[in-house]
């Protein structure tokens, strides 16, 4: 076992930075909060997996199918011209939340494990030959390791991983020294899935461009959870899911500077990504469409849009500062149980608790949990490295968002305590 | 919590915390990996077949609390059995811990398993070192996975 034993700092003890945000309030907003599982009150603390929908997203998607159903940029009639606007609003809103330069950057996937694969088989394949290297870190998600390992077969390039701490934290300095004139792109999660941890993203990207390197940003646990503004890290691409912030299952989004998509080649060949087509050539279209093939999933952008604006309403501050709460007293709750032990504890983390108990399965310990209505996640969270490196087969996690209490995470004390009476 | 007594049953957590025949046996002439790749339960089931018939075996390998007492169990019983016996047992251990007419008379101390088929999500586990006995029965040597 790896020493991860050490209390987190004491960054998570303190105060909140602001307050003002009336969880019972919001709690409200979303219906699924109000069933009962296994005739308990659901603690829902998987959120990490996948957020619950406020009404606002779910009549958003209703809304458009009941009212506005139709395809975009296709006929001239009255509701294809709704719908349009209606996913054209959407991108727009996209582009404000992450602060991108241009609406042009926003190209609309079916969720961060896309966006990763498209900029390694347009970029990737362009760019890296043979002999050559793509940059990755031992915390990554299975989906930005997969999707390079393909591409690294198919030229006779090399994976290299940057190491992690005991603590979950990556050494800059450690990573640096694998950054070299073979090195043609590096992909790096802005937070990790498994841990919590929030990676130094503008100190990589500054590091990385210093030697020309363009930078991936992996932001499917970031997005929901910090204000992120892709112009300030400077990041070349950064994709995220729409599922894990309030929107819809199938929607994400892929944000790459336009000069760089403006170069790559198209990802998918289909109607709407083209402006002419003839047996003899074809012409692709503009921004974003070139990478948009086919119909795209216009009531999942739309929810996409109508959760970004639930974020809004709320004022990403805010949950920023009601989910840092809930992570230092989970933290301080849960490592306080003999027997629990936390992994991943670095300096700055958010969103997500991963914890082992002493002789019993994180299998058994969702069990448990589950019957006394909680959700938590167990196993090896996609990123079975990860496990590896600390070496544990598995992690139970429990993962927040802007509608979990200081109550629930009291339940899962006590369910953590029932699962140790069952154990005893 | 009477339900979660019914699948943690004392036996059941006592062959988890100190499993019996967790070893290779002396001589091994077939074995076969078992892998379930959702929460990492991963056991290697080592065989010493005299003909069709289990002479010795043993299993190591780490998983939950219900995979882990299920491969110790499985170990008891099916020693000196013969191989259909012991596929025919399986057969039996399946439909008891999916819930589908088993009579738990037939299955002897493997009818603590029982309380498995009020939780759907469990069966794997407990059914993954008897996938994995079989496949080291067929004498394949490809790790069998419960996916």
């Amino acid at each position: 076992m790896s020493a991860v034993t050490e209390r987190p700092h004491e960054v998570l003890e303190q105060q909140p930075k602001t307050a003002g945000l009336e969880v019972n309030e919001v709690r409200k907003d979303f219906p699924i909060l109000s069933r009962t599982v296994h005739g308990k009150k659901l603690v829902y603390l998987d959120n990490a997996a996948t957020s619950q929908k406020p009404r606002s997203v779910i009549d958003a998607m209703s809304g458009y199918y009941e009212g506005e159903n139709s395809n975009i940029h296709r006929g001239v009639h009255f509701l294809s011209g709704l719908a349009t606007e209606a996913h054209d609003h959407a991108r727009a809103l996209v582009q404000k939340f992450v602060n991108a330069a241009d609406s042009r950057e926003i190209v609309f996937t079916r969720g961060t494990t896309e966006g990763i694969n498209l900029v390694a088989q347009t970029y990737g394949r362009a760019h890296v030959g043979a002999g050559d290297e793509v940059l990755i870190t031992a915390m990554e998600h299975h989906s930005n390791i997969v999707p390079w390992q393909i591409l690294c077969e198919e030229k006779g390039a090399r994976l290299q991983v940057a190491p992690i701490s005991d603590s979950g934290e990556l050494p800059l300095d450690e990573f640096e020294k694998l950054l070299n004139s073979r090195t043609k792109i590096v992909a790096v999660a802005h937070v990790s899935n498994a841990l919590g941890t929030i990676n130094p993203v503008a100190a990589i990207v500054e590091m990385a461009h210093r030697r020309n390197i363009p930078v991936l940003v992996d932001g499917a646990q970031a997005v929901p959870h910090l204000r992120v503004d892709v112009q300030a890290l400077d990041c070349d691409f950064y994709t995220f899911s729409s599922h894990k912030m309030y929107g819809p299952m199938g929607i994400g989004v892929l944000y790459g500077k336009a000069a760089l998509l403006e170069a790559m080649p198209p990802y998918q060949g289909g109607g709407d990504m083209i402006s002419s087509v003839t047996f003899k050539k074809t012409t692709y279209n503009k921004l974003p469409y070139k990478f948009e093939a086919g119909t795209p999933d216009v009531a999942g952008v739309i929810g996409l849009g109508a959760g970004i604006e639930y974020m809004n309403r709320l004022g990403i501050a805010q949950i920023e500062a009601h989910e840092h709460d809930l992570l230092a007293y989970a933290t301080k709750t849960i490592s306080a149980i003999p027997g629990v032990r936390i992994i991943g504890t670095a300096k700055e983390k958010t969103g997500a608790l991963s914890f082992v108990m002493d002789d019993v399965h994180p299998h058994d310990i969702g069990t448990i949990l589950d019957q006394q209505g909680i959700a938590v996640r167990t196993g090896h969270h996609c990123a079975q490295p990860v496990m590896e490196r600390f070496g544990i087969p598995a992690t139970a996690r429990a993962s927040f968002a802007v509608y979990n209490t200081k109550e629930e995470i009291d339940a899962l004390a006590a369910g953590i305590q029932k699962v140790r009476e069952v154990f005893a | 919590m009477a339900d979660l007594r019914e699948l943690y049953q004392e036996v059941i957590l006592e062959h988890s915390k100190t499993p019996r025949n967790f070893k290779q046996p002396a001589a091994v002439n077939r074995s076969a990996e078992g892998y379930n790749p959702l929460c990492g339960d991963h056991f290697t089931v080592y065989l010493d077949m005299e003909g069709d018939s289990i002479r010795d075996i043993g299993f190591k390998g780490s998983g939950c609390a219900i995979s882990k007492a299920s491969a110790s169990m499985m170990t008891q019983i099916v020693k000196g059995k013969s191989k259909q016996e012991a596929s025919a047992l399986f057969e039996k251990f399946h439909k008891l811990v999916t819930g589908t007419d088993a009579k738990e008379s037939d299955l002897g101390k493997l009818a603590v398993f029982s309380g498995v088929s009020e939780f759907p999500t469990r069966v794997k586990c407990a059914t993954l070192a008897w996938h994995t006995l079989q496949a080291a029965l067929a004498g394949q040597n490809d790790a069998v996975s419960t996916e």
